[in-house]
């Protein structure tokens, strides 16, 4: 008799699964005026084993100082977060060193502004907004500190159900890797028309990118083959100095920034979630025993 | 009740204490040997993990509200300096954050087990409104603490649903402005979020407490939904019951931790990570997913009614869909309690679950076309179900059988052969 009524719960659950699933499937795509869908890049720091890549992020973090860190800024990334666990684990020396380039403002100061240490913030490019609207043709660059985190995929039925079974969370280091890669010289021949049915016109000053909501960019190309010098790994082995290589490096790094305990946070996990199995396990052959001699 | 107190005092001291505040006595009977149908299936486990999670919202909500600052300008690098430099406060965050969606999805479990076992009708009416009043005082909580974080969902969020009051007639505007503190979503709004936000818990706690006593009076309803006859019918709630749903809180807790510590932010939306602006209004303004079956319904109506507009006529609906939950134990007067027993009911049940699910689907989807016909097709069978289907099932629906007592549907048909 019970097992009956956990049988009729059982399908009642699949069903309802089953109809969803039915609904997803009706519905059309949306996704159209978004743009082609990012191709899923193989991060390291993808999935629950995923941990990121030392080496790697130490070259977004070069790709981001030399490059991005002109226009935007990154005010909750500290120099001292620099040298801690899980990130791009840059020597205490190398951090100090970094650091005393830059100046800061500290009141406290004679002249109001001292070398930075590696608890200080790292410092703005701009001194407000408006400033970085003006210097940047209207638009206002964002601040990366949790930028990787603000940015997403909107997956089509099914893999959005997936994505909770393999714990997808690199949509945002997916768009950024695309839109870096997504640029055109020229309005493209496929380009969306608009509502009215007149060819697409980039407005003055902007840039055209396949993945950007409304292709519109107020960013110019940022990256390009052999824009960033790397250092030689000490065999003499290269990375190469491609735009794809500085856009995977530098999205890893925003994740990074956007995720800076990501390391540390999956490894708790797998020891939380062992011993969770082991202890249900434990409480299940308890339950057993006690409720062996009861007809229930 | 205390006809099942076995409690003898041990010692002088507790003898001394039973005659003055019989606490120990009180525990012993509530918590341990208060006698509970031996039939209960999984689907009754729910009522414990949903104490645990509403024990683990409120442990970890003290402990973040230590480091987070209720002010427009401060918020938002204040959650992420949870995140980031706090120890351990990337994981009470998202336990935090995770935990109101857990304990959104043990709070539907538990009610639509309610709903099929009948565990509503007399006389359990108070309890079943008491659970209610739960439910909705969670609902508000959990939507005041989505505010908290000052993103943009957050923001957009709020100014979306505290539209809501606007369309009381007369005296909606001023409602409204009570609420937020001034004429949109701003600083006074989230102070008062966040004031209320940290209150709300312990009245629902406190109602959890009354909900508790409501269950101890008449005792647990059960699977077959016939009343315990006698002392076999049932077993001590103690060892067997601790035991069976401190199993079931370790299993719950293997998905929440999932989430947690490898899918933080899925249960949540990307914008929620760029600051609140009221400049700026998302492509795309959605509830969190626990709100939706109730955003569809109040957005089903897009039309007016004669002199109802279309506002005021979705937020009815809206009202509408909590008041039946509230009054269904006077919709569905059939006698037999477990839908196991009601041959029409189960489809029309199945049907209903089925219904929320795809209320809470199209509630994140776009107003086009086919999502508001599917959207207003959902809203009336959910309406249908309780203010049609319950009452005319209880009179013209021939139950099956019922087994004569607990202990005769535990033995099964090997009693009777």
């Amino acid at each position: 008799m019970i097992g009956s009524v956990k049988m009729n719960m059982h399908k009642l659950i699949i069903a309802a699964a089953a109809l969803v699933a039915g609904l997803a499937m009706a519905a059309p795509a949306h996704a159209a005026e978004a743009g082609p869908q990012p191709e899923r890049q193989a991060w390291s720091f993808g999935g629950i084993f995923g941990t990121y890549d030392t080496n790697q992020l130490q070259r977004g973090f070069q790709v981001f100082r030399e490059v991005c860190s002109s226009c935007h800024s990154a005010h909750l990334l500290a120099f001292r977060n620099l040298m801690e666990e899980g990130g791009p684990e840059f020597s205490e020396a190398q951090v100090r060193a970094l650091a005393a380039e830059y100046e800061v403002a500290d009141p406290t100061t004679e002249s109001g502004r001292r070398p930075a240490v590696p608890a200080d913030r790292w410092p703005s490019p701009f001194a407000s907004e408006q400033e970085a609207r003006d210097a940047n043709g209207g638009a206002l660059p964002p601040d990366f500190s949790v930028l990787a985190k603000a940015r997403g995929v909107k997956d089509p039925f099914p893999t959005w159900i997936f994505n909770y079974f393999t714990a997808y969370q690199e949509g945002g280091p997916d768009y950024i890797h695309a839109l870096l890669n997504g640029y055109h010289e020229e309005v493209p021949e496929d380009a969306p028309h608009n509502s009215d049915g007149t060819p697409f016109q980039l407005p003055e000053g902007k840039h055209y990118n396949d993945y950007f909501p409304g292709h519109a960019i107020g960013m110019a190309p940022p990256l390009a083959d052999g824009s960033v010098d790397y250092a030689e790994a000490e065999n003499g082995a290269g990375v190469p100095e491609t735009l794809e290589q500085y856009s995977s490096d530098v999205s890893a790094y925003m994740m990074w920034l956007a995720e800076p305990h990501l390391v540390s946070r999956k490894q708790t996990g797998f020891v939380v979630l062992i011993f969770l199995v082991l202890f249900a396990g434990l409480m299940w052959g308890t339950k057993r025993k006690l409720w062996a001699g009861i007809e229930h | 009740m205390s006809e099942h107190s076995t409690y003898v005092p041990g010692s002088a001291v507790e003898k001394w204490l039973d005659d003055r505040l019989p606490v120990v006595r009180f525990a012993k009977e509530h918590l341990m040997d208060f006698p509970t149908p031996k039939n209960l299936n999984y689907w009754w486990t729910f009522g414990a993990i949903l104490v645990m999670c509403l024990g683990v919202q409120i442990v970890t909500g003290i402990i973040l509200a230590m480091h987070y600052a209720p002010n427009v300008a401060l918020a938002f690098d204040s959650v992420e300096h949870i995140r980031r430099d706090i120890n351990g406060g990337r994981v009470i965050q998202a336990t935090h954050a995770v935990g109101a969606s857990m304990f959104f999805v043990a709070l539907y479990i538990h009610m639509f087990r309610g709903l099929f076992y009948g565990s509503y009708k007399a006389p359990r009416e108070i309890l079943w409104i008491l659970g209610v009043v739960i439910f909705l005082l969670t609902t508000a909580t959990a939507f005041m603490g989505y505010i908290l974080p000052w993103g943009q969902m957050s923001f957009w969020g709020a100014t979306v649903i505290s539209n809501i009051f606007s369309a009381i007639p007369i005296v909606g505007d001023s409602i409204k402005q009570l609420v937020l503190g001034g004429f949109a979503v701003g600083n006074p709004t989230l102070n008062r979020f966040f004031s209320l936000h940290y209150l709300l818990p312990f009245i629902i706690a406190a109602v959890v407490g009354l909900h508790i006593w409501a269950l101890h009076v008449p005792g647990n309803n059960n699977p077959v939904g016939v009343d315990v006859k006698d002392s076999r019918d049932t077993v001590p709630f103690h060892p067997y019951y601790t035991m069976k749903d401190l199993f079931a809180m370790v299993v719950f807790m293997i998905p929440f931790a999932w989430f947690v510590f490898f899918a933080p932010d899925i249960l949540g939306h990307p914008d929620n990570y760029i600051m609140a602006n009221s400049q700026v209004t998302p492509a795309h303004i959605v509830p969190e997913w626990y709100l939706l079956p109730f955003y569809t319904i109040l957005r089903a109506i897009d039309f007016n009614v004669l002199f109802i507009n279309s506002k005021l006529g979705g937020v009815i609906a809206m009202g509408g869909a909590m008041l039946c939950l509230l009054i269904v134990p006077w919709l569905d007067t059939s006698k037999v309690r477990a839908g196991t027993f009601r041959p029409m009911f189960k489809w029309f049940y199945g049907l209903f679950v089925i219904n929320f699910i795809a209320l809470m689907y199209l509630g994140a989807q776009e107003a086009a076309e086919p999502y508001t016909t599917l959207a207003k097709v959902c809203t009336a069978y959910y309406f249908i179900y309780f203010l049609v289907i319950l009452p005319v099932l209880s009179r013209i629906e021939t139950p099956k059988p019922l087994p004569t007592s607990i202990s005769e549907s535990v033995l099964g048909n090997k009693a009777h052969a």
